[in-house]
């Protein structure tokens, strides 16, 4: 066990220090859209340093692997975008679990608690960042338990099996009810690709420019009878371009 | 320490649609008037503004607008035997806070109820005969007609700039209108706003099949307009970020875009926000309230604030649970059917479906929910229920706007939601997509109540409300029905692939569904079967006056607001006229 957990430390520090190098080639998400020319302008790198590099507000090194193994299976490289995680996507789940949301904030959290009926809604006293805490860690244990290793460090096609099973539900994994902490992954990873990219997802407006999404200017009432049946194309702009 | 405050001729506790609208008015009528709003204030210039206010993420999925769960909150329970358990974050339905309520982030479908939907009861014995209806339903007429309330259904027409097209002026009945809808006095204040092409297709697969397509009634102006109260309102840009967002052009009408603007100008109005408003102070004896007890959450100090009148205009939950927590009416016990305060409770029953079309470009995040057609040919009075087993209807409609990348994709029946082959799927399909929605009525029945959970209590230590409800046989037939109709009509657009949505068994909180919640404290014409008169006056406490969906004895086939704003004038108007100068009862009974 010691030694796996050394060659467990390096893995990540490894994976970490690649994150961050993919992170050097991208659009950081602070750039003025303005200047910023569509895919593939780069910035110089000196007063603007990508999120990446910064830190994790509350993530650990295992959740960020965790997060970084999970987006890149939904969410894998190909013509149509970057991978998950070169979108930014555990920049995103870090901060909205650190964030008020993550915290609980507007939730109605006193107790009795009780399992309840799946009609009666959410009745665990986890807050999203807990909930997502103690799924990660269980999901990893069963994944050592099944496969002998993290769920990040599993092969691409062991992964996504892995993935499926907690999808159907058929993933036994301890205390947790697979489907729906699958279900949670999912939302988040998929809020993490198409949102602002304010929130460290979705860099460079991957998913916008994937779909054809404008986002912001979205001033049309001149524009539904000139694009009647006609596909409207123009260079998506975030929150960030107009502020 | 309760701080007692000076008296002041009127309290509105709940800034919202209906709250503005008895401010205005009371203030019009020369009363001072204090507004309590238990969220923060909203004003539009500074909190919804561009860029911030197009954000798919903070609206709507994280749902910036809505009230705070861990403030106040309801239990929640299908069935009567079952333990209810608290609802810790909204999902099937929305409701608002802050100045403007749930008025803010609606998608401003504009309607008025039928004439029969007034009078419901006596319309379907006339039709079906004395026992067509099942004992537990509990149905039963408004106490006022639709040729009453039509002059302030035309005011707040004005005071929204609904946009729109007549279908019934005056009895002339007009082709391309809503040819089922009662007689108006007048022409929608604006002309529609333009369709969105899937609304244009429907219309024409729905007039292929002999039904009566027309525009939404959209509450926002399609054109700047100057409304009733002199506040000017600015053209919608059909930016597709209706739902769940408020407005930034000031072009969709609600308490904030259309009534603030003048009553914040008004010296005879004071409001006062982060306040949340406890108790109505009691005078059993007198049969009137003497004021409100509440806490401001900025200090923690309660406050007792008298008042010679007292409107009570918070969402169908508050409504509900502040009558029953100040010992107000009859509580509804539901074993015996006795009482009426929590008595009636409806939740619209819409039912969707989505089809794919690729031979079309559709933009689908142009456009706004004004875009949309619809028909009304199967809404509860249009047509005859004789052998189906069911009563009611709705309208069934395309869905216009608001497909906003999070949340606004639909992909062909068992694609994968994840990897390669969903990512390529996503990319095909994201601009050939059509949504629908079938607009279902709820008449009411005797199982589904709100009373007081016995467990769980809100940040004032005051019980939680604890809703008992389920979707009934009467609401599933109905809504097979009109998805039968619906499909017929996707069937007739030519989509490559649909799916069809019928909502499941039972209800559950988790998904969305609607925000149209209704009932609670019912109108009726007398203090048995309900606990307000016709103009919305509590018959136990003559200077107390409820506003808002908790008073309509059922739910018609049609969005609530419409009716809301509509009814919120007729009080006011009655209360202007008569009741301040001789305050009594305005309905002997």
């Amino acid at each position: 066990m010691p030694d796996d957990s050394i060659a467990r430390r390096d893995f990540l520090k490894g994976a970490s220090a690649a994150s961050a190098s993919v992170a050097l080639l991208s659009v950081p998400q602070t750039t003025p859209a303005k200047a910023a020319d569509g895919p593939g302008a780069v910035k110089p790198q000196d007063s603007n340093p990508p999120a990446q590099a910064q830190g994790w507000l509350t993530l650990t090194m295992d959740e960020v692997a965790f997060f970084s193994a999970v987006a890149d299976s939904m969410i894998p490289a190909d013509e149509l975008s970057p991978s998950g995680t070169d979108c930014g996507i555990p920049v995103f789940i870090d901060r909205q679990l650190a964030s008020a949301w993550g915290a609980g904030a507007k939730m109605y959290r006193s107790g009795p608690f009780h399992q309840g009926l799946p009609e009666q809604g959410y009745q665990l006293s986890l807050t999203p960042r807990e909930f997502f805490a103690v799924g990660v860690r269980a999901t990893n244990d069963w994944s050592r338990h099944s496969y002998g290793k993290e769920f990040d460090r599993l092969g691409p096609a062991e992964r996504i099996a892995v993935l499926k099973s907690m999808e159907d539900g058929s993933a036994e994994i301890v205390n947790i009810d697979s489907k729906g902490f699958f279900q949670r992954l999912l939302a988040i990873t998929m809020e993490g690709f198409f949102s602002d990219p304010l929130y460290g997802g979705n860099r460079n407006k991957a998913s916008w420019r994937m779909l054809g999404f404008p986002g912001l200017p979205a001033t049309y009432a001149d524009k539904i009878d000139q694009y009647r049946n006609k596909r409207y194309v123009a260079e998506p702009q975030s929150i960030a371009d107009f502020s | 320490m309760t701080v007692k405050l000076k008296e002041v001729d009127a309290v509105v506790i709940g800034m919202g649609w209906a709250g503005a609208i008895l401010a205005r008015e009371l203030t019009l009528a020369g009363l001072t008037v204090v507004g309590l709003e238990r969220g923060p204030d909203r004003r539009p210039a500074e909190d919804f503004a561009l860029p911030s206010i197009r954000d798919e993420l903070r609206y709507q999925q994280r749902l910036e607008l809505m009230s705070d769960n861990s403030i106040d909150t309801i239990t929640f329970r299908n069935r009567p035997d079952q333990l209810a358990l608290p609802i810790r974050r909204w999902g099937a339905f929305l409701p608002g806070e802050g100045v403007g309520g749930t008025g803010n982030h609606w998608n401003a479908m504009h309607w008025r109820f039928l004439p029969d939907d007034f009078r419901l009861r006596t319309s379907l014995t006339e039709r079906y005969g004395v026992n067509s209806t099942p004992a537990t339903m509990t149905i039963q007429d408004w106490p006022l007609t639709y040729d009453e309330l039509e002059p302030y259904y035309d005011r707040f027409d004005k005071i929204c700039g609904v946009s729109g097209k007549a279908g019934n002026l005056k009895g002339r009945k007009i082709d391309g209108g809503n040819v089922f809808e009662g007689a108006r006095s007048n022409e929608y204040p604006n002309r529609p706003v333009a369709a969105s092409e899937g609304g244009l297709m429907f219309g024409a697969a729905a007039s292929s099949l002999g039904y009566h397509p027309f525009p939404a009634p959209f509450s926002a102006a399609s054109v700047a307009y100057k409304n009733l109260y002199g506040v000017t309102m600015g053209a919608c840009e059909a930016c597709g970020f209706c739902d769940r967002t408020a407005c930034e052009a000031n072009a969709k009408a609600s308490a904030v875009t259309t009534i603030m603007p003048a009553l914040r100008q008004e010296s005879k109005f004071e409001l006062r926000t982060r306040v949340f408003a406890s108790k109505l102070i009691y005078d059993r004896a007198a049969r009137r309230v003497t004021g409100v007890l509440y806490t401001d959450l900025k200090t923690g100090t309660e406050y007792e604030q008298p008042a010679n009148l007292v409107v009570l205009s918070a969402f169908v939950f508050t409504n509900t649970h502040m009558l029953l927590h100040s010992g107000i009416g009859q509580p509804y016990e539901h074993p015996t059917g006795k009482g009426v305060v929590g008595k009636n409770y409806c939740y619209q029953f819409e039912a969707g479906a989505a089809a794919l079309f690729p031979d079309k470009e559709l933009n689908p995040y142009m456009g706004s929910p004004g875009g949309a057609r619809m028909i009304d040919d199967f809404n509860g009075p249009n047509f005859d229920h004789t052998g189906l087993g069911f009563f009611g209807g709705g309208y069934l409609t395309a869905i216009s706007g608001a497909s906003p990348p999070i949340g606004g994709r639909f992909l062909p029946p068992g694609t994968p939601a994840w990897g390669s082959q969903w990512k390529r799927e996503t990319v095909n399909w994201y601009y050939h997509s059509v949504r629908f929605n079938t607009q279902g009525s709820v008449y009411a029945h005797r199982d589904n109540y709100m009373d007081f959970d016995p467990v769980y209590k809100d940040a004032l230590g005051r019980p939680l409300l604890r809703l008992t409800y389920n979707a009934t046989d009467n609401d599933h037939a109905m809504s097979r029905y009109l998805l039968s109709k619906l499909e017929g009509i996707i069937k007739a657009m030519g989509p490559s692939h649909y799916e069809m949505r019928p909502r499941p068994k039972n209800f559950s909180v988790v998904p969305y569904q609607s925000t149209h919640n209704t009932g609670g404290t019912i109108m009726g014409s007398n203090s048995r079967n309900s606990v307000v008169n016709r103009y919305l006056q509590v018959w136990d406490a003559h200077n107390l006056f409820v506003m808002g969906a908790s008073t309509y004895p059922q739910q018609p086939g049609y969005n609530p607001t419409g009716t809301l704003g509509a009814l919120a004038l007729w009080s006011a108007d009655k209360i202007r006229k008569d009741y301040l100068k001789n305050p009594g009862p305005l309905v002997h009974a």
